[in-house]
């Protein structure tokens, strides 16, 4: 046990000077170099659109479902073996089918199912298609002009994608 | 692009990645670890000025029973430590009134991060503040991971040196680990994940459209998170939070980060013992499993009847079962998506790869340590089938030695399944559940699993805020951890006592197609014959459903 003590005392040490320089200087300095102008417009996300949150209103395109409790993040976990959770999917695509009057089967996948960080940015252009004519009807704006602006807000690689948070700020501004 | 298609070319262009940085990297891990005592050292300033600090003389080595004592008491005031800081968190900066935390969670927490576990019983954003994140869970992010790394390379000692009971300078080998190989690359890419839009806030939130939502200094944790597959999330939706993984080329650079390492240390291997085929063998064996269970996993989810549930839809299913199947297949535990919302198969695949043993490719050192374990477990058995005494590199394999790799092998399934056992029986746990019947077992099964692999990643609908979980889990993710490193040293010190047995005609070649099929097999054979009756309940009973 003497030799465990030893050792102990001795990792003591190392660890505390290795805690200045990874669990301070190493911070510091990443946090420094994120404020270098041109690397990241926003390492502080202020008005970002990396998340979506849900916007009161119908001249707004909604989001994917969410099971975060903000400001955290989270999911439902929820199974596929889960009865109960296939009912809350089945409410979800009939209350969206009745919402912009198409049908049940016209819903996508992922308009019904929650998204991992609960604060997805991205629908899909099918449920984005189905929601333009609402939001031409509520907000006043001809169907071409909404249509317009969802390809603004379609991005990504692999996938494509429509930003809701970017759509919902290009409608504000319309 | 068919979703088909855009998966593989993601695949095809991590691969690529991996294959550019493995001679590079593998070497230069090679360069950074002495391998005879007789090697000359030069050491930095810092580094001398931590010696002295610490009042370690850099060049003396040390006998395995030091090593371990080394490792263990390093691992002790970590604990002690982490624990400390969480339940004084209300009086230090950057806490946000987020207050102190909890006893249960304050252990479980200290075990986790100490053990490369990152198992995480709470939510980030409303338990833990800045400080903790940064000078707590950051470090332990980097020394974790370099402490497997120095066990992987005291055991490669003990095959390369013959009669010495020397097995290098734990101190050295971590701070050497910390500074020369995790520090810099994470710095690197601690920069790229900001230029791809990963955000460092002070800040405890920020308002988006009227509604706020927690932020941190995210980057610099992501970093080391992934490259010292760590896998705990700065923020609670981890590597599926926007803020920590915000589109399809930072989750690659992530996927990346959490390979690299482990993938690089078969050629270390290989350079370390002068011949870099046998590292290759290891990597052939590694990288057929993680490819196979990535089709299984890909496959199951993309034929799933809610695909998307607990998927972010950027990474949709190809990108997600990729970060799955590499996460579970090293010791990471980082998610991008909510393994417990997976198919009975591709949620299965992820805890098989757990059962596994982590070590296709398994974790930072860790995977290189338990592949090389199971190498003398299969050349034991090879070794029963001739009737001959097995050899691996050089060295034979006795009854010390088949004693210790055994007793590496078996200390993860014994608590884990002990652990779960009692789990499944107590009346409590029926509250704890998410999901019902057999899905409600597996979650049981994944958390221990993920314990006593020291992943991390969880079936996250069980709820483990418990005593008994807190406390359960915890003691899993100690023995998980410290049992197998003190026979994996063990084993190297009977390793470097030994003569040098020279080849003969009768050596099995560990280079070849032969080798890497019972290697392969073996790994595969153990989980099956220790988890087969476990699996058959949960996953094997839900996918059949």
């Amino acid at each position: 046990m003497d030799n465990f003590f030893k050792q102990a005392w001795a990792g003591l040490r190392v660890l505390l000077a290795l805690t200045v320089i990874l669990g301070v200087a190493y911070p510091a300095v990443v946090w420094g170099v994120s404020r270098v102008p041109g690397l990241h417009a926003n390492a502080e996300a202020s008005g970002t659109s990396l998340v979506a949150v849900v916007r009161e209103g119908d001249e707004y395109f909604v989001p994917r479902p969410s099971a975060a409790t903000l400001p955290a993040s989270g999911g439902t976990n929820k199974s596929e073996i889960n009865e109960d959770y296939t009912k809350v999917i089945a409410e979800r695509r009939t209350e969206i089918a009745r919402r912009e009057g198409v049908a049940e089967d016209q819903v996508p996948q992922d308009a019904v199912t929650a998204s991992a960080s609960g604060l997805d940015p991205h629908i899909s252009p099918a449920y984005a298609e189905i929601q333009v004519p609402r939001v031409a009807r509520v907000s006043g704006l001809p169907v071409e002009k909404v249509r317009e602006l969802v390809a603004a807000a379609t991005e990504g690689t692999f996938t494509t994608t429509v930003n809701v948070t970017a759509l919902n700020r290009a409608l504000d501004a319309a | 692009m068919s979703p088909l298609v855009a998966g593989l070319v993601q695949v095809g262009i991590l691969v690529a990645a991996l294959a550019v940085a493995y001679r590079p990297l593998g070497d230069h891990m090679a360069r950074v670890f002495r391998v005879q005592e007789t090697e000359d050292q030069k050491h930095s300033k810092v580094e001398l000025a931590i010696y002295r600090f610490a009042r370690i003389d850099p060049n003396a080595e040390q006998k395995w029973s030091t090593y371990a004592f080394g490792v263990l008491g390093f691992s002790f005031v970590g604990i002690v430590f982490l624990y400390v800081i969480q339940r004084i968190q209300s009086v230090l900066p950057f806490a946000f009134d987020r207050g102190t935390v909890s006893e249960g969670m304050a252990f479980n927490t200290a075990i986790s991060f100490v053990t490369n576990t990152n198992w995480q019983s709470y939510v980030p954003e409303a338990v833990l503040g800045h400080t903790v994140q940064m000078i707590g869970l950051t470090v332990q992010n980097f020394v974790s991971a370099a402490v497997g790394l120095a066990v992987a390379v005291a055991l490669i000692r003990g095959f390369v040196r013959h009669q010495t009971d020397r097995l290098g300078n734990f101190w050295v080998d971590l701070v050497r680990g910390t500074l020369r190989i995790l520090l810099p690359m994470a710095f690197v890419f601690a920069i790229v994940l900001i230029a791809l839009g990963v955000t460092m806030s002070l800040k405890s939130g920020v308002d988006v459209d009227g509604q706020t939502v927690a932020n941190a200094p995210v980057a610099s944790q992501e970093a080391i998170k992934e490259l010292g597959t760590n896998g705990g999330g700065v923020l609670n939706a981890n590597s599926a939070h926007p803020f920590e993984n915000p589109n399809e080329w930072s989750n690659l650079v992530e996927i990346f980060l959490l390979l690299v390492v482990p993938v690089a240390l078969t050629r270390t291997f290989g350079r370390m013992v002068g011949q870099p085929k046998q590292g290759y063998v290891l990597l052939g064996v590694m990288g057929t499993i993680w490819s196979a269970m990535l089709a299984v996993i890909w496959a199951a989810e993309a034929n799933g009847i809610r695909p998307l549930e607990g998927k972010e839809l950027r990474f949709d299913v190809a990108a997600s079962a990729l970060f799955a199947n590499s996460t579970t297949g090293t010791s990471t535990g980082a998610v991008n998506s909510w393994h417990d919302s997976y198919t009975g198969l591709g949620g299965g695949g992820t805890l098989l790869n757990m059962l596994f043993g982590e070590m296709t490719p398994g974790g930072v050192g860790t995977g290189l340590y338990s592949i090389l374990v199971m190498a003398i477990i299969a050349m034991f058995l090879a070794g029963l089938m001739v009737g001959r005494t097995p050899e691996y590199l050089g060295k034979k394999l006795g009854r010390r030695e088949v004693t210790a790799a055994a007793v590496s092998i078996l200390a993860m399934p014994t608590v884990l399944l002990i652990g779960a056992g009692i789990a499944a029986v107590l009346p409590s746990t029926q509250g704890a559940l998410n999901n019902p019947g057999e899905h409600g077992l597996s979650e049981i099964l994944y958390a221990y699993a993920s314990a006593s692999n020291n992943n991390g990643s969880a079936f996250g609908g069980i709820t483990v805020t418990s005593d008994w979980f807190q406390s359960s889990l915890g003691l899993c993710m100690l023995f998980g951890r410290f049992v197998p490193i003190i026979a994996v040293l063990a084993l190297a010190g009977s390793l470097a006592a030994q003569k040098k047995v020279p080849v003969t005609s009768g050596t099995l070649p560990t280079t070849g197609p032969l080798f890497a099929t019972l290697l392969g097999a073996s790994v595969v054979l153990v989980a099956a014959l220790t988890f087969v009756p476990a699996l058959a309940l949960g996953p094997i009973a839900e996918a059949l459903l």
